[in-house]
């Protein structure tokens, strides 16, 4: 069994205007979508969430303020799973709830760095 | 209380106290020489009482006679006196008098102390249950024997290898320090967790056996909560999940002995005292940044105990399930989950995601697609039912099932 991340790309959370109701229904959403892959005992890290703070650093010293101004898509947070192929991981993110957010999911297969 | 009974009840409350001093004064290698002198204590309290009537105090009487055949032995036995652990050695020459300090505190401190030193992971779970209910809970090899549906051989060669790893592992008995308490803790839980459940789901047909073994898990969680260093977040969190579950003991069993499913429990015999004790530890256990799996599977013992059936209850449940499967995965958790699913999404739903769990080999498994299509498919059901009751290994689980066979076919 192999090592997939995926990557959760979607418009800033700050842009999407949420009710404290419509914030609810989305956790739920995403709670089944991992609860279901975690029952199948193929989650090895629910990962993380990223925040909207960001700065981008170029060569020469250049700092700018998150990608933001330039593209839509950031990276909104990355989860790990485990899966038999690339395939199967791919099922599973084509029903994550980031697709009915407007957003897209990219699937990596990972390779371990040691020491 | 007559002599008869006196002494199995003084076993049972002073042998693990002294115990785990003479364990924490010999050091690790010698928990079989405390175990004996203890042992020795108690058959000589057997042939005096007998003869010349039960003394006035009778547990002073005890930890006098420990103390004396603990000097005794150190003193008689010359080789032991070379290995001895230095702290005795350097006491035994200060005041020539081996010191055996049997206190409330240092009682308590042993215990304490003998609960880390058990709950050591180099050795299998079965072994660390084992010995807590040895060391810990002053039950005799028999009554583990039975504990565990095996003979006395088979846990005297387990308890043997267990203490030989210990042993070559350099087991200390002391507390770990407090930066590292909060790891080490982990491993205590989980014994006392896998104690708890080795009660509480036992296909042994022994109930109060099986009830005392749930009651002693209680005991040892609760004295962590006791001492400010083990009283964690995650500690309470374990505890109220043990009341919680305690608290159905009655109603779960019928006069027969044969288990009643949580459906069909009265729940006017649902303990409120131990419900209430279980809010109030769930309470204690919600500060802090750690959520445990404890905390997240006590939430859920909490729902069962607060509602037997409503949507708020179930699509809580199922939240806290798919968080705890993202903190551990257990098929249990899964298969909880699945049937939590189908409460709040229909059955449909549920049977799509339970056909993915592969866990074709649990009866549990079977189980529960033969509930998921009871309402959809029959012959499906029974299908799956009967899959349950061939892989199923205790002959209560096959009643019970047999029983839902029977029902879907009228």
């Amino acid at each position: 069994m192999k090592e997939f991340v995926m990557v959760y790309r979607a418009e800033p959370m700050g842009e999407i205007k949420l009710t404290p109701e419509g914030n609810m229904v989305v956790s739920k959403e995403w709670e089944n979508w991992m609860g279901g892959i975690a029952a199948q005992n193929k989650l090895v890290s629910p990962g993380m969430r990223l925040g909207n703070e960001g700065r981008v650093i170029k060569p020469g010293n250049l700092v700018t303020n998150g990608p933001y101004a330039e593209i839509k898509e950031i990276v909104g947070g990355l989860s790990i799973f485990k899966a038999d192929s690339i395939e199967e991981a791919t099922e599973w993110a084509k029903t994550c709830p980031i697709l009915n957010a407007g957003g897209n999911v990219e699937v990596r297969d990972i390779i371990q760095m040691n020491g | 209380m007559q002599e008869k009974e006196l002494i199995p009840y003084l076993y049972r409350t002073e042998f693990r106290k002294i115990t785990a001093v003479l364990c924490r004064l010999f050091g690790i290698e010698h928990i079989t020489i405390a175990e004996d002198i203890v042992g020795d204590t108690f058959l000589l309290a057997a042939e005096t009482w007998g003869l010349k009537g039960v003394p006035a105090n009778p547990a002073a009487w005890l930890y006098v006679v420990a103390k004396n055949k603990t000097r005794d032995f150190l003193k008689r036995n010359a080789i032991f006196n070379e290995k001895v652990s230095p702290e005795v050695q350097y006491s035994a020459e200060e005041s020539h008098e081996i010191e055996v300090d049997l206190s409330a505190t240092n009682i308590n401190d042993s215990q304490l102390q003998m609960m880390f030193a058990i709950c050591y992971p180099g050795i299998p779970p079965e072994s660390q249950i084992g010995l807590s209910l040895r060391i810990l809970c002053s039950f005799s090899i028999d009554e583990i024997a039975d504990a565990f549906l095996t003979n006395k051989e088979t846990i005297n060669k387990r308890m043997y290898r267990a203490k030989e790893k210990l042993k070559q592992d350099k087991v200390k008995i002391e507390m770990p320090p407090d930066s590292e308490i909060g790891k080490r803790i982990k491993n205590v839980l989980t014994t006392l967790y896998l104690l708890f459940n080795e009660g509480y789901y036992s296909s042994n047909r022994n109930t109060v056996l099986t009830k005392d073994l749930c009651l002693e898990a209680m005991r040892l969680t609760h004295m962590l909560t006791e001492n400010q260093n083990t009283d964690k977040p995650e500690v309470n969190a374990l505890l109220a999940l043990m009341c919680f579950h305690a608290s159905r003991f009655d109603a779960r069993i019928d006069k027969n002995g044969e288990l009643i499913l949580y459906e069909d429990q009265d729940i006017s015999l649902w303990n409120n005292e131990l419900i209430k004790q279980g809010e109030y530890y769930l309470n204690r256990a919600a500060h802090g940044e750690v959520l445990s799996r404890y905390h997240l599977e006590a939430a859920i013992a909490y729902w069962h105990t607060a509602e037997r059936d409503s949507p708020q209850k179930w699509e809580k449940v199922l939240s806290l399930y798919n968080r705890l499967l993202m903190v551990e995965y257990s098929p249990i958790a899964a298969l909880n989950r699945t049937y939590a699913l189908a409460k709040v999404y229909g059955n449909e739903t549920a049977i799509a995601e339970a056909e993915k769990l592969a866990l074709d080999h649990s009866h549990l498994y079977h189980i529960l697609l033969g509930e998921l299509y009871s309402d959809i498919d029959k012959s499906k059901a029974i299908e799956h039912f009967t899959v349950a009751s061939k892989l199923t290994k205790t002959t209560a689980d096959r009643k019970v099932i047999r029983k839902k066979i029977e029902k879907l076919k009228h």
